[in-house]
């Protein structure tokens, strides 16, 4: 197992030298001159060019590369001109706001998704067939901003259920101590139940506006594969055997259908993590895609790097334990490992 | 785990929140959300010290409410009942009075002022926060030049609590430039302490702390989401303000910003589209402060110094041809003072910005290009700042479809706002759309950096004419040495002279808009364009 591990980590490596080098000479190449946007409105040539030296970006490019990795290799990712903090400090503190926000709105899409799937893969053709085709259909059809900002008028302009979209918490609560960075998680350690409510409060908007959003993807998924098991010889000799119904489909059909959904529920979460810019603008949620798109407009490279950088780590970590999830749902890839 | 145990856990998870429910609405809150104001804006700041690399205009608000200057400026109410800051008057901060000299003012500092940390403010530090501003380069430096402000030698700490600054030449705008925001005073040892070799000034150090005294203090910051400010107990440079605690939110998306505003959980959002503007106006909820930008202009610049923007007559066709009232109606919703329709290209009095005498007047315009030579007109392009498409796009369009009729074929080109500076800077673009706005309200520092032949980047369209530059020279000398007739004169024909060769064609004086609940009072229109807590109140 570790050994599997360590070598699948191991082959992530080159990969990461590639995102290294590449995101390097991207920011490089890209329209938009740091110093002159820094500068202010007011600069003159010279001003420009006395701050181009501060950020060393009067040196030849492969100095600037080695620099930049040689900070790397001890953990400095540099410093967000935008926004004034080192790049870690943000991603650390903007990362878990992302990271909240995606597996809620997640598990908010899997527990209305995965259901709706195997219905309408065991009823294939009735009413609940077609409202999976629809929900799915317009779900993924909805821009995310314009859900959220639907969301947002209905029930906080409107009927007032929902907390202003101020982003993480209400103004009048103070973030609990920072242990995991998920607030939901970190108030309960801090038995802080009130934080805790204002906390799910403001995510309940964003979560089930990704949720919508993502609900295609997994129900289809899940409603293909079912329908897959569900027309294969074993599913054929257990509905001979005799077995009830619900046996048959929770527990044959089901694990075998997982497979499947398993992979598109980590390729929507690693997709969402980062693209879900739009939500997080519309919520004023601190998330790190609204981060790092407002370093892109800036011309601000370092936090674009460190944001390539993070991504590509952690859709290796993912992919890993997307893997290992495999494992146990199906011990055959285990063996083919 | 076992699956039963876990079950049992998280049902217990579930469950804990509901039994704290009654705790949600505890008295404590309730108070502390009447001493505290909450407002939004579309951006947070990304350095507190103005005097930092970059430093963007929310980064400026921090400093001016965090910081004390020697002098403040007064207030007066504007025709429509608004309050603005009163150009002509300065009222006293970290200094109690003042005595200008020949070619020196000496200021008497406070003697009961204190930093956050409770050293007193003495003018060895008022010197070396001068001094740090005249030295670190960028935009404080090239600011304090615009009042003559340029040497170190030129800032003497007399003693602890006299201040003396001896003037290189005389200039009108030395006393307005030391009540802007980059002559704050910082807590130099404390700054110093703080300093490295490498950053001598404590850029660094003071880019997330707050090294002053002013009248608040910065309690919570996380960039890009929320500023938390608590007030200053000790803060002697003026009437203690009102509102004990300022929480200022980020939200980008201008719905929800009205949203917030319009369901009374914000209590001011400032700088609103004008569109939402004109309809909380005509809701009537909250009240709406809407001021014009004190010498600024959004303006329709050409190249003068490639063709075929060069001639003179080129110019003045496009010029005609602008569809002044539509852009007014359409993207403004009438919310600006438009700079058309005058009687005559002539200055009609000293006042800037002023309207012109060009009016759409297509017939005109097709004649004016005819005798330039161009009747069959050409192609060109016309580019604006991705960052202000929001008027900037809708109004490019109009003029494109107008251009169109006297036959220019102009394109549109959309250009991001990181390399929109070094575009301007190039000055190859052939027609831009873009705005300018004078700290120092005078027409004479407009024209010193938009019109004159020195060429600042803000001389968007390189126009160079000796005439002109001796006119603008003219006038500051004038100001300096407070000979109205020659002033008058040299103003006037500066102005006159803009508006017969158009270099750029005004096209109105755009307004700052506010939106606040009708509880709050004492909202007052700064030169800066940023909001000050300190006057604000809360009922």
């Amino acid at each position: 197992m570790i050994r599997q591990i360590g070598k699948r980590l191991a082959t992530a490596i080159p990969s990461l030298i590639g995102v290294v080098i590449v995101t390097f000479l991207l920011t490089r190449v890209l329209p938009g001159d740091t110093a002159a946007y820094f500068a202010g409105p007011a600069a003159t040539p010279q001003a420009i060019a006395e701050i181009r030296k501060t950020l060393g970006l009067d040196r030849p490019l492969p100095e600037q590369f080695v620099r930049y990795v040689a900070d790397l290799a001890r953990g400095d990712f540099g410093n967000s001109l935008t926004t004034g903090q080192p790049v870690i400090t943000e991603i650390t503190t903007r990362l878990p706001a992302s990271a909240e926000l995606t597996l809620a709105g997640l598990i908010v899409s899997m527990l209305v998704a995965v259901p709706l799937g195997v219905l309408a893969a065991v009823r294939q053709g009735s009413l609940v067939d077609h409202a999976c085709r629809i929900v799915a259909t317009a779900g993924v059809s909805l821009p995310v901003f314009f859900t959220g900002l639907l969301l947002v008028y209905a029930f906080y302009f409107l009927l007032g259920w929902a907390p202003a979209p101020l982003g993480r918490l209400d103004i009048f609560y103070s973030p609990p101590p920072q242990v995991t960075g998920f607030f939901l998680i970190d108030s309960l350690i801090a038995r802080d139940f009130e934080v805790f409510r204002a906390a799910l409060a403001q995510l309940a908007l964003p979560a089930l506006t990704l949720a919508i959003f993502s609900l295609a993807p997994v129900a289809r998924m899940t409603r293909a594969s079912m329908l897959a098991v569900l027309a294969s010889d074993f599913v054929r000799t257990a509905r001979a055997s005799g077995l009830a119904p619900r046996a048959v489909i929770v527990t044959y059909a089901f694990r075998n259908a997982m497979l499947p959904v398993v992979t598109t529920l980590g390729m929507v979460f690693s997709f969402l993590l980062g693209a879900n810019v739009l939500v997080e603008k519309v919520f004023a949620w601190p998330g790190i895609g609204s981060y790092a798109i407002e370093a892109l407009i800036a011309s601000d490279y370092a936090p674009v790097q460190g944001f390539v950088l993070t991504m590509a780590v952690l859709y290796v970590l993912l992919n890993l334990s997307i893997d290992l999830a495999y494992g146990v749902i199906d011990p055959r890839v285990r063996i083919e490992a | 785990m076992k699956r039963r145990e876990f079950l049992q856990s998280m049902t217990a998870l579930a469950a804990a929140p509901m039994l704290s429910a009654p705790m949600v609405w505890s008295p404590a809150r309730a108070q502390s959300r009447a001493e505290t104001l909450l407002f939004v804006t579309e951006a947070g700041p990304n350095n507190f010290d103005i005097h930092g690399v970059g430093t963007n205009r929310p980064g400026y608000e921090v400093s001016w409410n965090c910081y004390d200057r020697l002098m403040s400026h007064g207030v007066k109410t504007l025709a429509d009942g608004t309050a603005s800051y009163d150009r002509d008057k300065f009222v006293p901060e970290l200094a109690e009075e003042w005595s200008p000299g020949d070619m020196s003012i000496t200021f008497k500092l406070r003697r009961n002022a204190t930093f956050h940390d409770g050293t007193p403010i003495t003018a060895k530090d008022v010197k070396w926060s001068f001094d740090r501003a005249v030295t670190v380069g960028g935009f404080p430096t090239f600011q304090m030049k615009a009042g003559s402000l340029e040497k170190p030698e030129q800032f003497v700490a007399v003693d602890d609590h006299t201040f003396r600054v001896d003037f290189l030449r005389k200039d009108r705008l030395t006393l307005p430039d030391l009540a802007v925001i980059v002559p704050a005073v910082y807590h130099s040892e404390l700054v110093k302490k703080n300093a490295t070799d490498k950053d001598p000034w404590g850029l660094d150090y003071t880019k997330t702390n707050i090294a002053g005294g002013g009248a608040y203090k910065v309690t919570r910051w996380q960039a890009g989401s929320e500023v938390v400010y608590e007030r200053n107990e000790d803060w002697k440079s003026g009437a203690l303000p009102k509102i004990r605690r300022i929480v200022w939110r980020i939200v980008p998306s201008a719905g929800n910003r009205r949203a917030l505003i319009e369901r009374g959980d914000a209590d001011i959002s400032f700088d609103l589209p004008n569109k939402d503007f004109a309809e909380l106006k005509a809701a009537g909820k909250t009240s709406v402060v809407s001021t014009p930008v004190g010498n600024g202009i959004l303006y329709l610049g050409m190249n003068c110094k490639n063709p075929p923007f060069n001639e003179v007559k080129v110019r003045q066709a496009v010029a005609y041809a602008i569809p002044y009232q539509k852009i007014m109606d359409a993207v403004m919703f009438g919310l600006a003072n438009p700079l058309y329709g005058g009687e005559a290209n002539r200055a009609s009095s000293l006042a800037w910005p002023q309207p012109h005498g060009y009016a759409t007047d297509l017939a005109k315009a097709k004649a004016l290009l005819a005798e330039a030579g161009h009747q069959d007109g050409f192609d060109t392009t016309i580019s604006f700042d991705l960052g202000s498409a929001v008027i900037s796009e809708p109004l490019c369009v109009l003029v494109q479809e107008s251009l169109a009729q006297i036959g220019i074929r102009a394109t549109i080109s959309k250009v991001p706002g990181a390399n929109w500076r070094s575009e301007l800077l190039k000055k190859e673009l052939p027609m831009i759309v873009n705005f300018f706005s004078g700290w120092l309200d005078y027409p004479e520092y407009f024209f010193f950096w938009a019109y004159h032949g020195q060429n600042a980047v803000f001389n968007t369209m390189s126009y160079q004419d000796g005439a002109m530059d001796a006119l603008i020279d003219g006038a500051r000398k004038a100001a300096a040495e407070g000979d109205a007739g020659t002033y008058a004169t040299d103003v006037k024909g500066f102005i006159d002279k803009a508006f017969a060769e158009v270099p750029r064609v005004p096209l109105f004086q755009p307004y700052l808009n506010v939106a606040l609940q009708k509880n709050i009072s004492g909202y007052r229109y700064w030169f800066h364009r940023q909001l000050d807590y300190r006057s604000l109140g809360k009922a």
